[in-house]
């Protein structure tokens, strides 16, 4: 019985029995449901095994969606904490446990994979491609990166949740001052995802070099592709970084080496350097598709060219190459001289002025533009004064002088949330509504999607506006209570109002899915927002070939032309259609993945080095195995195109 | 018969080989300080890599060739940044 003790909980509580409790459930109902209607095979074969980037795509879209109400949950529960001061609600542990998960839930588990959802879909359909340029591997790399997100997940039941912040400061998290199992959880979750981003990286770059239509040169590839490129080439660059920070964090846990420790010559604040050499990258990783998806909205519904399509270029490539000179606005106050501290804050502005570029950009292509109030178009409307709040704030933290006075105060908490919400969010949601008839073949309903939009809106300004005064007047971020005299009370009380918000915006977009599900007419043709780029030159929902014919391009909205201009589309005959085939090999080595992290969580050495060999017997099977794919014959194209054609 | 010799790769071997010696000679040298062993060691290193994508990974072979330089030239300045950089406020930063 003594070895099954490291699996308790240090720090339970009734809620996290409950929640046991309603996993145990869920899990039951799922498996009963799976097989009383005879699912598992369907399962396996349509989604466990697919690496079709389409099905991808949907399973990121769908892990973001859930992953989004765990996090949301978290946060919900810290505003109902601060609501009002000496609040009880949750203990300091619990605090801190909650406000680690949110973070690291909501950046790596949610806003990656809602990212990692759009590029898949959307970017082979853009540049008229048939799939990735390495199809097994992306299955592979979403495989891990939900296996990862499960491993974080299940911590909270199984030895604890991490405690020491998404930005796991050493000496914090190390074994003295965080015991529990926790922070070996965060380690091999963002490991294991992270392993499966890089590799999305790389699989990207290929596709978007190597496998365009002809006649797409670089500069004829729609806006959203180009922010995805950019994106990516960042995540190759800046993922290695956290590779090694993570290895590094894991030896001092768990083999005793001193890379960040104290004592004995390690370096502590060398963690917080390497956390950031990646962490700024990695919000511009965030940052960039979604400004990729605004600037595909703004203007198919200014029914305009994108205004600036090469300083859009221009400005992404900079900011690609910025984002890697200014981490150490991150760290201020951690003590080095002024010099240093310039230079970073000359750099941190710097990085404001493309970002800039990309605004006028947008409000340039609106200008002059038939200007058409749809969903998606409102998400992207109320974006840009709410993430010009967040950028204007930015700047004033990047003052190294001031930042003494804002850092780890909740005006911190405010700008990257009004960055981030309007940035990412609100991109995600924008995107959802957009290309939610090119993935399931309806629309959403636009009047909820469009009261959604402003209830959500309203619900940023009311959760962070009032935490940029608290922050100035002085309130930590990361403190589970204050005491009224501080007179924080008010501005957390409109905060948790804000997040009430929130929480009926999230709950209108279930019952839009729901209501549209039922209402919706199926019958929308391939065209429904009169789009201007390629990926709208397919059927609704997309057959798994993509493409029935090679497309053609001419520019940078060829299918604007083909529509208006008389451009020819798909000039060339049908041909038979090469397939790479389906395979369970990715999910069976992310589940050994997940066995890896999880003996490594525990220092469980038996499992870890059977799981080990594990995974190195999946890759040598891999590269002996013959994957010739498969053909899709003429004839079977023209009966699936009649099929889904005459429907309409 | 001189198209048939691989004189390009036999170079390549050699000097890959003649940059290790140097490289682990290093460790047989006494009385040398610590700089002037780095500088040799990050010299070779260096050269070393650039032989090996050159040479032996047939960067600039291809018509792809400006991509892959514009790739390797790019995570070179990223690299020396971020060193830089950490140096910079991990320990110069300091004085
Ligand atoms: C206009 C450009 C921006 C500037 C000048 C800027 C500047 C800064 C600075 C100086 C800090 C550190 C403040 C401190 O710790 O005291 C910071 C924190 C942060 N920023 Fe920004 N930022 C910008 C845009 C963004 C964007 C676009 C995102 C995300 C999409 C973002 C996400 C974050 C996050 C997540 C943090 C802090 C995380 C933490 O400490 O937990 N920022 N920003
Ligand atoms: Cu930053």
């Amino acid at each position: 019985m003594d070895y099954f003790e490291r699996f308790a909980i240090p720090h339970p509580s009734p809620a996290i029995y409950a929640s046991m409790v309603a996993i145990g459930f869920t899990v039951i109902a799922l498996i009963f449901v799976l097989t009383y209607f005879k699912l598992w095979g369907y399962l396996w074969r349509e989604w466990l095994t697919t690496v079709d980037h389409k099905k991808i795509g949907i399973m990121y879209l769908i892990s973001a969606i859930v992953m989004l109400f765990r996090g949301g949950a978290d946060a919900i529960m810290m505003r109902a904490q601060m609501a009002v001061p000496n609040n009880t609600l949750l203990d300091a542990q619990h605090y801190n446990e909650i406000f680690t998960t949110h973070g690291t839930v909501m950046i790596i588990f949610m806003a990656m994979p809602f990212i990692m959802a759009f590029m898949n879909f959307i970017v082979p359909l853009q540049i008229g491609a048939r799939d990735v340029a390495f199809p097994r591997l992306n299955a592979l790399s979403f495989w891990l990166f939900f296996m990862g997100a499960m491993l974080l997940n299940i911590s909270f039941v199984i030895g604890g949740s991490p405690d020491a912040g998404w930005t796991n400061y050493f000496p914090l998290a190390d074994n003295e001052f965080s015991p529990s199992v926790g922070t070996n959880y965060y380690l091999f979750a963002l490991q294991i995802s992270g392993l499966g981003t890089l590799m999305t990286g790389i699989n990207m770059i290929v596709t978007i070099l190597r496998m365009r239509a002809p006649g797409m040169t670089l500069m004829k590839m729609p806006m959203f592709t180009w922010s995805a490129f950019i994106a990516n080439v960042i995540i190759v660059f800046a993922f290695p970084v956290l590779t090694v920070a993570l290895t590094m964090g894991t030896f001092d846990r768990l083999f005793a080496t001193k890379f960040f420790t104290t004592t004995d010559g390690g370096m502590d604040m060398l963690w917080a350097n390497f956390f950031w050499v990646w962490g700024h990258p990695e919000v511009y990783i965030l940052i960039l598709p979604a400004f990729g998806i605004y600037s595909e909205i703004i203007s198919t519904f200014s029914k305009r060219n994108l205004y600036g399509y090469k300083s859009m270029v221009g400005s992404m490539v900079i900011i690609s190459f910025l984002s890697f000179l200014v981490w150490t606005h991150h760290f201020f106050t951690m003590g080095q001289g002024a010099l240093t501290n310039s230079i970073f804050s000359i750099t941190t502005m710097a990085i404001a002025v493309p970002t800039g570029v990309k605004i006028f950009n947008w409000l340039f292509t609106l200008w002059k533009g038939n200007i058409e109030f749809t969903t998606p178009m409102l998400y992207s409307m109320l974006f840009i004064p709410t993430f010009t709040i967040g950028g204007v704030t930015g700047v004033m933290l990047g003052m190294s002088a001031a930042d003494y006075q804002y850092h780890n105060t909740m005006f911190l908490v405010a700008h990257f949330h009004m960055v981030i919400i309007p940035g990412v969010v609100f991109a995600m949601l924008a995107g959802l509504h957009y290309y939610w008839p090119k993935m399931f073949g309806f629309m959403l309903n636009e009047k909820i999607g469009k009261i959604t939009a402003w209830v959500i809106a309203i619900g940023t300004l009311l959760t962070f506006m009032p935490m940029f005064f608290s922050g100035l007047d002085g309130q930590a971020r990361r403190m589970y209570t204050y005491t009224e005299s501080t007179g924080f009370g008010i501005w957390n009380m409109i905060s948790f109002i804000g997040a009430i918000g929130f929480t009926i915006g999230f709950m209108l977009i279930v019952y839009n899915v729901y209501y549209s599900i039922r209402y919706s007419p199926r019958n929308i043709g391939m065209d429904p927002w009169d789009a201007r780029t390629l990926e709208w030159a397919t059927p609704n929902p997309v057959p798994f070939y993509n493409f029935a014919k090679q497309p053609h391009v001419n520019s940078v909205e060829t299918f604007w032309d083909s529509k208006n201009n008389g451009h020819e589309l798909f000039p060339e005959p049908y041909e038979d259609i090469h397939m790479p085939s389906n395979s369970g090999m990715p999910f069976i080595l992310a589940c050994i993945f997940f066995a890896w992290g999880f003996s490594f969580v525990f220092s469980m050495w038996i499992p870890a080095i059977l799981s080990t060999i594990g995974i190195f017997i999946c890759m040598a099977l891999r590269s002996l195995e013959k994957d010739p794919g498969y053909y899709v014959t003429v004839k079977e194209i023209k009966e699936t195109e009649k099929k889904l054609r005459g429907v309409q | 018969m001189s198209e048939l010799f691989p004189l390009k790769q036999v170079m390549g071997f050699a000097l890959s080989i003649i940059l290790t010696i140097i490289a682990a000679g290093v460790y047989f040298l006494d009385g040398i300080s610590f700089p002037i062993i780095m500088t040799i060691l990050l010299v070779t290193a260096f050269i070393q890599a650039g032989l090996q994508l050159v040479v032996f990974m047939h960067a600039g072979e291809t018509d792809d060739k400006s991509a892959i330089y514009t790739n390797i030239y790019y995570a070179l300045i990223i690299a020396l940044v971020t060193i830089f950089g950490t140096l910079l406020c991990m320990i110069w930063g300091y004085l």
